[in-house]
């Protein structure tokens, strides 16, 4: 039994007909797993089915060994899973600290450990933590979104393409914080655009293609794989 | 000795006054600010939670009155106040229960909930008629003057009066002490930095485990506090009557728009800003004039910009010029 045991997923918006089509996504403890694949493939849709934002019309989702399926967001957020999604994802007009404190909003205990541990993986936010979060750069906006995130302690955390829009340098910067963040103990399971240097860091790779699994396996395997890297990868 | 004649009268006749009228714009606006920032739609119903609000107080100082209580050299409304607050509230959250919570489900439109809310207005408005009657009341009584004009003469040997009432007193102090608890409560409390995470990013704030429901709730109940209070020192500083309300709708817009719409800063500014253009623009300069004027020169007219009937007329001349201009308002806030 994985971590995250997502299978047979199968839904879209609203009453629209289905992005993904008996879909599955794992994550082991601790490891990162890269979901890559085209433009429209249904990687942000499989995201938020598993995080509950939409309604799954088939499919079982089990975390933790618990049936999570029926559960909203917010108790999701409660079993251990937390979601950074790709656009809009800080309160803009608010400062960086308040932006963590909002994130750690369903918890009643003392929260400054976790607001110290946020600005040690990402120490350019201690130094604008009263700054606004819309006052900030891309690569910086990400690292709130991030951490806003982690203000839960997540077991899991969720990523949809945390470098869209970032500087390529800065790209590099946030895939090593993820990779610190994994080593901490937090499984990350990410959506990407830039396949290649995401799946070098990923324990485990999935290739969507139409809402379909295409390609799953190692990071590495992925990498290697030749149809993958013709179809997928630019050759 | 001209000139401090002409200060004091100008005092007297523009700068007291128009604070006065400003802080109670402010605090309406502040009213439809918030509403807006949380609900995002412009609320045409807060003039007649106002009147409501102001309606409650003026039944409860009644009472008080009829059994002999009395808040000394203050007015007897500040006693009552708290009666007047919570029944705003009640209906407040009643609205929101019968009427705005089946379209927040629905995710209707902002113009639809604009729409809804003068349904609400008229309501409301009806309901108050119906239960003080359209006429005028006295709200104030206790000390009226805090400085009379005639012991201000005494005291400095000058010909004009300055006079300091009460409410005057009591409105902008009242004012000040409430966008202080405002500011407070949204910058330092985690109810209020939810109402602003919520205000600023709805569906973050959603993953963020902020219950939407609990959000409208304060919002609805800062609101009807605001409406209360402002509406029940208007009532003090002039006196109480339902059909004013109706008309103070556009000024009050007025201030939110001008201050920037969604903007608590922005309200209080435009408060003020609508309340000194529209007295400084209606107000008869002659005498004013006569005192600073060399020799013993007066000015034929009157020299009155306009004339008092287009008070009105003046906010909604300053609302369409920034609308034009600077449609964000003097703090960039949305656009309506």
């Amino acid at each position: 039994m994985s971590f995250l045991d997502a299978t047979g997923m199968s839904g879209g918006y609203g009453t629209g007909p289905d992005i993904i089509h008996d879909c599955d996504l794992t994550v082991e403890a601790g490891e990162i797993a890269v979901v890559v694949g085209p433009n429209g493939a249904g990687k942000s849709t499989a995201m938020k089915g598993i995080f509950g934002m939409i309604h799954l019309r088939e499919g079982k989702i089990l975390f933790n060994d618990r049936d999570i399926t029926a559960l909203p967001p917010s108790d999701r957020v409660l079993e251990g899973m937390a979601f950074v999604p790709q656009n809009n994802n800080v309160f803009p007009s608010m400062s960086v600290e308040e932006n963590l404190e909002m994130g750690a909003f369903i918890r009643t205990d003392n929260i400054s450990s976790t607001i110290t541990q946020v600005f040690e993986l990402f120490p350019i936010l201690k130094d604008k933590r009263k700054q606004m979060a819309g006052e900030l750069s891309g690569g910086q906006r990400q690292q709130v979104a991030i951490g806003r995130a982690l203000m839960t302690e997540p077991r899991l955390l969720m990523l949809d393409e945390p470098t869209a829009g970032v500087a390529p340098i800065v790209m590099q910067d946030l895939f090593k914080r993820i990779q610190d963040i994994t080593a901490s103990g937090v499984a990350v399971l990410m959506v990407e655009q830039n396949a290649r240097q995401a799946l070098a860091i990923a324990d485990r790779g999935f290739v969507l293609v139409q809402g379909k699994n295409r390609f799953t396996d190692q990071g590495k395997g992925l990498l290697a794989n030749p149809e993958v890297q013709r179809s997928f990868l630019g050759g | 000795m001209d000139f401090l004649n002409a200060i004091v009268l100008f005092c007297n006749f523009v700068l007291v006054p128009a604070t006065t009228y400003g802080a109670q714009l402010a605090l309406g606006a502040l009213g439809i600010t918030v509403i807006y920032r949380i609900l995002r739609f412009a609320n045409f119903a807060h003039s007649e939670l106002m009147s409501w609000g102001a309606m409650l107080t003026l039944f409860m100082t009644w009472y008080l009155q009829s059994v002999g209580i009395h808040a000394g050299p203050l007015p007897t409304a500040l006693l009552a106040l708290p009666v007047g607050i919570l029944g705003a509230i009640a209906m407040a959250l009643t609205t929101e229960r019968t009427v705005y919570r089946f379209y927040r489900k629905q995710r209707a439109s902002s113009i639809t909930f604009a729409i809804v809310s003068v349904g609400v207005m008229f309501v409301m408005a009806g309901l108050t008629r119906f239960m003080i009657g359209p006429g005028e009341q006295v709200m104030a009584d206790g000390q009226r003057f805090l400085i009379k004009a005639v012991e201000f003469k005494r005291m400095t040997g000058l010909d004009e009066g300055l006079a300091i009432k009460t409410t005057q007193v009591i409105t902008i102090a009242a004012a000040i002490a409430m966008a202080g608890f405002l500011f407070w409560f949204l910058y330092r409390t985690r109810s209020g930095k939810a109402m602003r995470a919520f205000s600023d990013n709805e569906d973050l704030a959603l993953l963020s485990g902020i219950n939407p429901d609990r959000i409208v709730a304060i919002a609805w109940i800062l609101a009807a506090i605001l409406a209360t209070l402002s509406g029940t020192l208007y009532g003090l500083d002039k006196s109480y009557k339902p059909f004013v309300f109706m008309q103070l709708l556009l000024p009050i817009f007025a201030s939110a728009i001008v201050g920037g719409i969604g903007q608590p800063v922005g309200a209080i500014l435009g408060g003020f800003v609508i309340a000194y253009s529209e007295v400084l623009l209606t107000y008869a300069y002659r005498k004013f004039v006569t005192y600073l004027a060399p020799g013993d020169w007066k000015p034929e007219g009157l020299l009155q910009l306009l004339s008092t009937d287009y008070k009105f007329a003046i906010s909604f001349i300053i609302l369409v010029i920034v609308l034009l201009i600077r449609p964000t308002g003097i703090i960039r806030g949305k656009l309506l």
